[in-house]
């Protein structure tokens, strides 16, 4: 191993780092225990994971990645484009101040998040910039100006909400329990979701059946996006590499390639790219022949070849440049763009593409070398905070130009009034990047101009079904890939994705396993500074790649060092040199997010700092022993432990995906063995939030776990502490929610604990009446009648007091005079009507009844005088008619609140929440949390119930039928540590991988005289409005059956039947009895078909299709 | 049906076992229904069954306190047994509160929901002295009783300055069921003026509330019966179990008694010392089987197999009712008796009708004789 000094930023402390670097060498070749000792096992280690979400909360992705955009990014872009110049006046500028800028700082609105919510606002801070500019002939500075508003996630470093306790929460009308990481636009809450893409800037090589072998880098810099492919094409009449890009026209064939980035000799290229090997020499030596035989011998030759397949994009028709200018700067700044060209020196870019070619041979030779598409470690998962970073550089570019274009037109009139103030331009333009956001995150669309992106359905409104279909929204992770393709390869679970995805939550149907679930102790990276890094390597005895040649390259020993894709050079102690690295992670000399792996197959060392790279803690194990022990866990508990300490003392640290596998990793500590390199904290946490949920998983079929996860978000419960400040469009509570009996601990981490969502119902599993088939169940009419599964739906009314242009606007109207009221049917329409025009609190709605009495002038195009107060102008006189806001519900509801407040537009704004109790009925939807749906099927009184020795008649008797061919164990063991759980009075754990034994349950029957298994001896006592859809199924199946008429009846008859002309000529449809194609009325006849099969004709046709139908009796 | 029987047992002994009892098997329950039915029987032919049920039948009572009870119906059908605990549940009338007329209700419970918990308190109040209030009859003051709640939540002024426990901080933040109060109608004050109406407990939770919030309501009690809600059942719950039996065929000594005696709820087995077969040993004895929880854990033991048969007494019903746990309207006493009353309106009213049905019959075949 050379010499190591270290050189840091931070010089000062240099020696403090080598003593302690020394002493962890130390430490490192103690080997004081036995291998055959038996490892202790850390008792409560789980509690790790408390102390993990504390610090990070359980969106910490989202809030991460947030506050590393506002505090980093932000900055960086504001910085790279912080100069504005005239075309017109070349003494005019604007931009940063000489003197070092105060901080760039967005700070949060005055409004409360809560507040926003209910007046549809946006929750925004100001983007502050100072500026310095040209006035007249003297510079002025301008401090803090505005250049437009930022919507501020909640809980981010920049929200009001952060580090608040809860009673100032509470003050706030915020939820303690609410995750944050979300953005309020326009009073909706909107999530950005996590984008599950490719890696950019690494290597992918991928071959198809035919036999072709591409390897490809999909290059991503701050100005450019562009995909490279070297292409074998591996058949008898060409097998020649080439090289094939979006800006050239054609595949150019490797060699010329090199030789155009200066390698001319062909004997240099041969090296780089076999190093002596006699296989791959063989196998490259083709393209060499190519090359001569083309007479391509010189760099000049090569560019002027390359040059003229450039396709031409710019339209600047000018100055056209020489072919070989051309050549030369696509090949420097587009061609791999990642790889930096720095005073036309290619080497580095030429190394870059001889590895790619070695990798294509490699996988050329031995089949099993391509790289998996849809291993986690070559994903990058992207978060709101990188969005919205794209998002900014697009609206601050354009921001900058538009004002540079404006203040060019004002420059150009010849003759101004005043003196030309560029500061007023300037905060006229604050909107652009305002509205930008907003609509951006309002719609979901992200349409970038630089890299021509058009991307849909990037944010979701966050559900508030329930709290956890909330949290569920906040770790859904959505793939760009399509949904239609019928490919099982990117929806199958993977090995990889242990630990950072849940295996279990994944949407049933055509998102199968492209939608994933972050697991519960995931954390995804944000973007690292690479020059230390760099530097670091260096020092630790990397070569650079500019001195390198062919033989060095692939000498035994030698591993090539990659720092996020970019090879930075070789080093000849690979292991010592991945050790060392680690070492100086483990004592926080670098960010504990960085990666190292080796990967022995390319004989490559990966050092990783990019973003978007998913990771996790472990406990680090060393010497057969977990660094973590119960003294430490001690302490944790006592608080003088905090999860950071145990990053910063090196016991526990993060692993990404690909390093993870690079690793050893015990799952319990009896695993342990001397290869072990880490040791997992607790299983559990491989699941997520929402399939933690459920008690005993791993005693379930798996499918039954994933139906659970998509159902657990239905469940109906407390939703928020706020909820009952809410107005949302559409609220369901539970009236009395309970906690579960069988906890797990995932349950406690999240707080669904404190805001549950459900019951515990005594259950009966038998055969009840003939109302209990196909998973109906049977209730308790006494249980419902005493309250259970009541619930409570609360739906938003909107009437918005608009102002039109002419000057008029909307208002409230006094209900009529009763004496003028209609009678009949409708005479109590405006009934519940207060003083002030809208219905009161407390009030019973009926179906029809007003709620708002509102008015609409009827005119809205006479315009009145602007500057005339309305009472004054007598010549227009404003006259109303009804517009009034009713309840259109078919129930009766009644008023739970009106809020009456203003927008942003100063219009009043009146929402009125109306409340309906509803009580179980047939048709209602129950589960247990194992993926075991039912409609209640009947409601028996409860003399009819059967009841136990005790006199306990049960809530709920649900069919054992349903038990063999769904196999949810997990859920008899619930219902077994329910009943001992009541029996002690205590609540029972079901943790995933742990939990309360069965025979513990078991025994605690016993105890209390009840039967082991829990089997009691008892003593025997449809949507609403709704048809049911012939689906695609139910039609497949008709005709199948050959059932014609039916068809023709649900299908036709009773949808869109329609009478169309149909000349039996030409075959096409006509109208009215004439063919327009004929040009007659001959052959007309009428038949009927689907208004749709219709439809498809005519569009066929305007396509130029001409669909011809051929008519026949029968 | 009883497979296990031992071969020592006759044939008319295990017929006479399948008649009388049920038998409690490891997994499930066997000969669960009787073959007896009135005046019909395989093997006696001649006996006056009503002089022998008269023999037979025996109301035991074992328990009673005054909510609460517990007694033996011996020697009757499960039908009869069955009869009295639904009529319990469902059809002894009870007054509850009905209708809720809300003046005011700041209080984070939604009114609905406030008038649901009011409803479902318990009053103290006998619904014999009430009529059932038909649905369009105006209320008056012998089928509705009223009461009402005015209640206010603040600051209580003495509370510490750093005060957190909400107790002491507030003053009114529970409202509490004793906060009803009976507002007399007609000559309610003076007939009940022994007995004033009022909720059987005076600590139920209603509402919990927070300084500045009001409640200000009417409630109207009315008559009905547990069949049409829940609130008017005068019962917890009304329920009954059969004997059981434990059958020891084989003595069970040694430790294997402390075993047995552990596999049933305490005080059903005992373990005593004494000779058997000679020798000086600890063995098994049934003591009570009476309050055992039929957990069937000797079942599941192989050193018993064998050696121990449970059943239960086919016509030996301990009945229990309680109401001291939730409602406590009315004495347990009075529950029962109002049970058999009803029952027995029930039959006369049966009886009646199939007289007149059996007359009409005779009718229409005398017409049809005229014609």
């Amino acid at each position: 191993m050379g010499k190591k000094t270290v050189t840091f930023a931070d010089e000062i402390n240099t020696e403090n780092y080598e003593t302690s670097y020394a002493k962890l060498k130390q430490i490192l070749s103690n080997k004081g225990k036995g291998l055959t000792d038996p490892v202790k096992n850390v008792e409560d280690k789980w509690e790790l994971l408390p102390a993990f979400l504390k610090v990070k909360g359980l969106v910490k992705q989202h809030i991460d990645s947030f506050n590393f955009f506002v505090e980093t990014e932000l900055k960086k872009i504001i910085r790279a484009n912080d100069m504005i110049t005239s075309d017109v006046d070349p003494a005019f500028w604007i931009g940063p101040p000489d003197r070092p800028d105060t901080d760039h700082e967005t700070q949060h609105n005055v409004f409360t998040p809560h507040e926003c919510r209910l007046r549809d606002l946006t929750y925004s801070g100001n983007i502050y910039v100072d500026v310095e500019y040209v006035r007249g002939k003297t510079r002025v500075i301008r401090k803090d100006t505005i250049i437009g508003k930022l919507p501020i996630m909640l809980r981010s470093s920049k929200c009001v909400l952060t580090g608040k306790s809860e009673a100032e929460l509470a003050k706030m009308f915020e939820c303690p329990l609410d995750p944050g990481g979300y953005f309020i636009i326009k009073g909706t809450e909107k999530v950005i979701l996590i984008q599950e893409q490719l890696s950019k800037n690494r290597i992918i090589v991928e071959g198809d059946r035919k036999g072709l072998v591409q390897a490809y880098v999909t290059s991503s810099t701050h100005e450019r996006k562009s995909k490279t492919y070297i292409v074998a094409k591996n058949d008898a009449k060409n097998d020649k590499i080439t090289l094939k890009h979006n800006s050239i026209s054609e595949e150019i064939p490797i060699v010329i390639v090199m030789k155009a980035m200066g390698i001319q000799s062909d004997k240099e290229i041969a090296q780089l790219i076999s190093g002596g090997n006699q296989t791959f020499l063989n196998m490259f030596s083709p393209n060499i022949e190519v090359c001569a035989s083309m007479n391509i011998f010189t760099q000049k030759q090569a560019l002027d070849y390359i040059g003229s397949k450039v396709k031409v994009t710019r339209k600047i028709a000018n100055v056209r440049r020489p072919m070989a200018e051309e050549a030369l700067e696509i090949l420097s700044t587009v061609v791999l763009a990642h790889v930096p060209v720095k005073d036309l020196n290619f080497q580095p870019k030429c190394i870059y593409i001889a590895i790619m070619i070695r990798r294509v041979l490699m996988a050329l030779a031995n089949e099993s070398l391509v790289d998996d598409r849809d291993y986690v470690g070559n994903k990058r998962l992207e978060l709101a905070g990188s969005l919205l970073s794209l998002l900014f550089e697009d609206l601050f570019k354009k921001f900058n130009f538009d004002l540079k274009l404006n203040i060019d037109k004002l420059l150009k009139k010849p003759n101004r009034a005043s003196e030309f103030d560029a500061h007023k331009q300037l905060m006229q333009h604050g909107d652009c990047i305002t509205n930008g956001f907003v609509r951006a995150i309002a719609t979901g669309n992200w349409s970038l101009k630089r890299f021509k992106m058009e991307r849909a359905g990037i944010t979701h409104v966050l559900s508030r079904l329930s709290y956890i279909s909330a949290l569920g929204t906040m770790t859904r992770i959505t793939s760009q890939y399509e949904k239609t393709r019928k490919i099982s390869g990117p929806r199958a679970l993977q090995p990889s994705q242990w630990g950072m995805l849940c295996p279990a939550d994944t949407p049933e149907g055509e998102a199968c396993g492209l939608v994933k679930n972050l697991a519960l102790m995931t954390h995804i990276t944000t973007d690292d500074e690479e020059e230390p890094l760099k530097r670091l390597a260096f020092n630790l005895g990397v070569e650079d790649v500019n001195g390198l040649t062919g033989s060095e390259l692939y000498q035994q020993n030698v591993y090539m060092v990659f720092l996020n894709g970019l090879m930075l050079g070789i080093t000849r102690q690979p292991i010592d040199f991945v050790k060392d690295f680690r070492i100086l992670r483990r004592c926080g000399r670098i960010s504990e997010f960085v990666s190292i792996y080796v990967n022995h197959h390319h004989a490559a060392v990966h050092i990783a700092s990019d973003g978007g790279r998913v990771c996790r803690p472990l406990i680090i194990v060393e010497n057969n022993t977990p660094k973590v022990t119960s003294e430490h866990i001690k302490k944790l508990k006592q608080d003088k432990m905090k999860f950071a300490d145990f990053l910063e003392q090196g016991l526990v640290e993060y692993l990404d995906v690909n390093e993870e596998n690079d690793s050893n990793v015990a799952i319990y500590e009896r695993e342990i063995d001397h290869q072990t390199t880490h040791l997992e904290i607790e299983p559990f946490t491989i699941l997520g939030a929402v399939a933690g949920l459920i008690p005993y998983p791993h005693h379930n079929q798996s499918p039954r776990n994933t139906y659970q996860c998509a159902m657990g978000k239905q469940a109906i419960g407390a939703i928020a502490y706020n909820q009952l400040r809410r107005i949302d469009t559409l609220l369901y509570l539970m009236v009395y929610p309970q906690q579960p009996m069988v906890k797990t601990k995932t349950i406690e981490l999240v707080g669904y604990d404190k805001l549950p969502a459900g019951q515990n119902a005594i259950v009966a599993v038998m055969s009840y009446s003939g109302y209990d088939i196909e998973d109906a169940l049977v209730l308790n009419r006494a249980s419902v009648d005493r309250g259970f599964g009541r619930c409570q739906v609360m739906r938003k009314h909107v009437a918005l007091m608009k102002r039109y242009s002419n000057g008029s606007f909307d208002r409230i109207g006094d209900p009529p005079p009763s004496e003028s009221l209609p009678t009949g049917p409708s005479a109590d329409r405006f009934n519940i009507l207060e003083e002030d025009g809208i219905a009161g609190v407390g009030e019973r709605v009926s179906p029809g009844q007003v709620i708002v009495n509102r008015h609409t002038p009827t005119n809205l195009n006479t315009n009145i005088p602007v500057n005339m107060p309305i009472a004054n102008a007598p010549v227009v006189q404003f006259t109303w008619k009804h517009a009034p806001l009713s309840y259109k519900s078919p129930e009766t509801g009644y008023i739970d609140k009106v809020c009456i407040t203003t927008t942003e537009q100063e219009q009043t704004l009146i929402k009125v929440l109306i409340r309906q109790t509803r009580i179980p009925e047939l048709g209602d939807k129950f589960s247990s949390r194992h993926g075991q749906k039912g409609v209640c099927g009947i409601i028996v009184p409860q003399e009819d119930m059967p009841f136990t020795d005790s006199g306990i008649c049960p809530d709920i008797i649900m069919n054992p039928h349903g038990f063999p061919s769904r196999m949810t164990v997990g859920k008899m063991i619930e219902l077994l540590a329910g009943k001992a759980g009541v029996l002690k009075g205590e609540l029972q754990y079901g943790t995933a991988f742990g939990g309360s034994k069965v025979e513990d349950m078991s025994r605690i029957l016993i105890e209390h005289g009840y039967n082991y298994s829990g089997k009691d001896y008892v003593t025997s006592g449809r949507s609403r409005d709704g048809g049911l859809r012939l689906g695609e199924m139910e039609r497949d199946c008709l005709v199948g059956y050959g059932a014609s008429m039916l068809l023709m009846e649900r299908l036709m008859i009773s949808s869109d039947q329609f009478d169309v002309h149909v000349c039996e000529q030409c075959g096409l449809i006509g109208y009215r009895g004439w063919c327009q194609h004929c040009k007659s009325s001959k052959h007309m006849v009428t038949m009927q078909m689907p208004y749709a099969a219709k439809l498809l004709f005519q569009e066929l046709q305007s396509m130029n299709i001409a669909p011809r139908l051929i008519l026949e009796e029968y | 049906m009883s497979r296990k029987t031992s071969k020592s047992q006759s044939n008319a002994e295990r017929l006479e076992q399948l008649r009388t009892r049920v038998v409690i098997e490891k997994e499930g329950v066997g000969s669960t229904s009787s073959s007896e039915f009135p005046y019909h029987s395989s093997n006696h032919q001649d006996i006056d069954y009503i002089k022998e049920f008269m023999k037979k039948f025996n109301v035991k009572i074992i328990r009673k306190e005054q909510y609460d009870m517990e007694f033996d119906l011996i020697g009757v059908d499960a039908a009869i047994a069955n009869a009295l605990r639904r009529i319990m549940i469902a059809e002894v009338p009870t007054m509850a509160i009905e209708k809720v007329y809300v003046y005011n209700n700041t209080s984070i419970v939604q009114d609905e929901v406030l008038a649901h918990r009011l409803g479902l308190l318990p009053i103290k109040a006998d619904p014999d002295r009430f009529h059932f209030k038909h649905a369009n009859e105006p209320p008056t003051d012998m089928n509705t009783i009223v009461f009402k709640i005015e209640h206010e939540c603040t600051f209580n002024p003495k509370a510490r300055d750093d005060e957190t426990d909400p107790q002491k901080l507030y003053l009114g933040n529970n409202l509490l069921s004793e906060s009803l109060i009976w507002v007399p109608k007609g000559d309610q004050e003076e007939q009940y003026a022994s007995c004033p109406l009022r909720p059987v407990h005076n600590d139920i939770l209603i509402v919990q509330m927070r300084p500045g919030q009001k409640i200000k309501l009417e409630a109207h009690c009315e008559k009905g019966i547990g069949k049409d809600h829940a609130k008017w059942s005068p019962v917890a719950t009304a329920s009954y179990r059969l004997m059981p039996e434990i059958i020891l065929k084989q003595e069970i000594t040694g430790d294997l008694a402390d075993k047995f005696a552990a596999c049933f709820t305490k005080g059903v087995v005992e373990v005593e010392e004494g000779y058997i077969e000679g020798q000086y040993v600890k063995y098994a004895k049934v003591v009570n089987p009476r309050i055992d929880m039929v957990s069937r854990e000797a079942l599941r033991h192989k050193e018993f197999e064998d050696k121990v048969q449970l059943t239960r007494i086919r016509d030996h019903f301990i009945c229990t009712h309680s109401d001291n746990h939730s409602t406590g309207i009315m004495d347990s006493e009075k529950i029962f008796l109002d049970s058999v009353h009803i029952l027995q309106a029930k039959c006369r009213r049966l009886l009646t009708a199939l007289e007149h049905k059996l007359r009409e019959k005779e009718r229409n075949r005398e017409q049809m004789d005229l014609s």
